[in-house]
């Protein structure tokens, strides 16, 4: 008996399955990543690099090519550390403290994932448009929402909100408040405390969730699309002007600018999968209670 | 430090209420709040750190009335369940830090600093561990780094959430002699929740028990386990067994029938009478004894021990047994009771 277990055939646990069924699956998995996300990849750079670098740097130098791109980066500068900051005050609100609505409140948190972008700029444009129920007011001060910056900011903070918040909200609520209450037995004021104790105990996890809102905030194109008006060179932002390239058969130039953005996303994957391995074995390590 | 806690209620609407309690701690003691779980022991702790806000009733630091003194102001150390140490900062980081977020005027310097956390991992045995993080100490490290850390702002009291609820047997009794030292070298005033008897009755100079948010009795550990106010405290410290009786006024009588006993308390009408182990005598069925049937014999650290089925409904009581002479199972015999206590239900 223990002679036929020591010539067992090893490491076969009993979830395993055989050597075909794996293959099989192994390969339907590789195929399906092939077809759907690194041919597309492909296609970008290699239709971009199609003429050439040298044809593929002059589409930079365009004048509202860089004017996309700058729009982009302002629209992100503003949205992100918006989203960072309402984030971390509602995880802190949500994982520290009982009240009632809580669970409407993450509910609400989630809409942006389930609502249809566009709609979520048609909501600014029938709030601040000309036609909106503050379009009078506005325009009679002076102030531009739609077809300008503030719509196209407000709808990138509207879409990329839960991101920071729900990357946040497990972590605080699994952390709980001791270390917190530690703190302050030891004299700390609130921010001393949330500098010194609170920010490092759920730094990867914002930092995580902050790329990710980067990201989306950076390529966000329907509702940003509705509010921008596109208007060449002011209201144009990254993806928009891919599309507006796209559609003057302008092939290179757009996908040009759809290189970068895909190469944001890259950067953010590779940063993303850094910080797993890092905030993954931060977690392991920390004292099972 | 003398504290005073008087009339302290705490509605949560769960479990871990306070309804009016009211003790002293006295000046360099080490009190223990021993309980159950949900009695509201550690809510007590709680609310004398400042870190829960009494509904009703005050506390006083001394002459100061500190209910209104938030958390950071009121000079507590606190050690956690958990310990909560910060697990990004090194040690002497970890121990440092209620002196790093006094007011800058307050605030020694940093050679001072580094001294004294010197001073304090020396005195919790820990002298070589100061540039080392929380993960890489065991449990019972921890807990004296947490101590230390708690001491480091000079505190006026030590409040200590069970303090050794997440170690192991062994480290848990050489933790518990070794804190029991320290208070006897520094004196520090001391709270520490327990729902443990034998470790608050081991460690404390007196033992606070709690039930259900009320203060059941607040003793010297002699005065707790030799002379118990309540049939809660009684049963809760110490190993008891209890059987059903009545009262005629002087005589007991269980399932109608009179034995003898020796007790102490209210003899009226129906109630229990409660035993301890060392408090029965196993002997023979003379009349006048309580008679029973031997279920069980069993070795304990100390010696053996008899489960005996007592009367028709088969009480269970338990008593200590003479090494010479060990009862067989399912012997008859009769129990001489030496001290008991009636408590009315």
């Amino acid at each position: 008996m223990a002679e036929q277990i020591s010539h067992a055939p090893h490491s076969l646990s009993v979830t395993t399955e055989s050597a075909a069924v794996r293959t099989a699956l192994i390969s339907l998995a590789l195929l399906f990543l092939a077809l759907f996300l690194i041919l597309p990849v492909i296609v970008i750079f290699s239709e971009a690099l199609q003429k050439g670098l040298f044809v593929y740097f002059a589409t930079f130098e365009d004048a509202d090519a860089q004017a996309a791109i700058r729009l982009t980066l302002i629209v992100a500068g503003i949205a992100v550390p918006l989203n960072l900051f309402f984030g971390i005050a509602a995880s802190w609100t949500i994982a520290k403290f009982e009240f009632r609505g809580k669970s409407l409140l993450i509910t609400l948190i989630d809409l942006p994932f389930s609502i249809s972008p566009v709609v979520s700029g048609l909501i600014y444009v029938l709030l601040f448009g000309a036609q909106g129920y503050f379009g009078p007011w506005l325009k009679a001060h002076g102030i531009e929402v739609i077809f300008a910056l503030p719509g196209i900011v407000l709808a990138t903070v509207f879409v990329t909100f839960p991101f920071v918040a729900r990357e946040l909200i497990p972590l605080m609520e699994e952390q709980g408040n001791t270390d917190e209450e530690a703190a302050l037995t030891l004299g700390a004021g609130g921010l001393r405390e949330f500098l010194t104790v609170t920010l490092p105990n759920i730094r990867w996890g914002l930092l995580y969730g902050v790329l990710l809102c980067n990201a989306r905030a950076m390529g966000e194109f329907g509702a940003v699309s509705v509010v921008s008006g596109h208007i060449r060179g002011l209201t144009d932002t990254m993806p928009l002007h891919v599309e507006i390239l796209y559609n003057e058969y302008n092939f290179v130039a757009a996908f040009a600018m759809a290189s970068l953005l895909t190469l944001l996303a890259l950067i953010t994957l590779a940063a993303k999968t850094l910080l797993e391995m890092q905030y993954g074995e931060a977690l392991a390590r920390a004292p099972r209670v | 430090m003398h504290i005073r806690v008087i009339d302290v209620a705490k509605d949560f609407g769960r479990t871990g209420a306070l309804r009016g309690v009211s003790l002293d701690v006295r000046d360099g003691e080490l009190l223990a709040l021993l309980g159950p779980s949900g009695s509201g022991k550690t809510t007590l702790l709680r609310v004398i750190a400042g870190l829960e806000t009494p509904s009703v009733g005050r506390v006083f630091f001394g002459e100061e009335d500190a209910t209104a003194v938030p958390v950071q102001k009121r000079r507590i150390g606190f050690v956690f369940q958990n310990y909560a140490l910060f697990k990004h900062m090194s040690v002497r980081d970890n121990i440092a830090y209620g002196l790093y977020v006094l007011p800058r005027s307050e605030q020694p310097s940093k050679i001072e600093i580094r001294k004294r956390v010197q001073d304090l991992l020396e005195l919790v045995q820990l002298p070589d561990i100061g540039d080392r993080y929380p993960r890489q100490l065991s449990g019972g490290q921890q807990q004296r780094v947490a101590l230390a850390r708690a001491l480091a702002v000079e505190p006026r009291v030590l409040l200590l959430d069970e303090p050794f609820g997440a170690l192991d047997a062994k480290v848990r009794k050489d933790l518990r002699r070794w804190l029991r030292e320290l208070h006897g070298r520094t004196g520090q005033t001391t709270v520490f929740v327990t729902h443990d008897q034998e470790e608050a009755l081991e460690l404390a100079d007196r033992v606070a028990i709690l039930n259900a948010g009320k203060l059941e009795q607040i003793g010297s550990t002699d005065e707790i386990y030799d002379d118990p106010a309540s049939a809660f405290v009684m049963s809760f410290v110490g190993d008891t067994s209890s059987i059903p009786i009545d009262c005629d006024g002087r005589r007991l009588l269980h399932e109608g029938q009179a034995f003898e006993a020796k007790f102490e308390g209210s003899c009226q009408g129906r109630g229990r009478l409660y035993l301890r182990p060392k408090d029965i005598a196993i002997t023979d069925t003379a009349p006048g004894r309580l008679p029973g049937t031997i279920l069980n014999v069993q070795r304990t650290a100390a010696g053996h021990r008899a489960q005996i089925a007592v009367g028709a409904q088969r009480v269970v009581v338990e008593a200590e047994v003479d090494p010479g002479k060990k009862p067989l199972i399912g012997e008859r015999v009769g129990l001489q009771i030496h001290s008991g206590r009636v408590f009315a239900d």
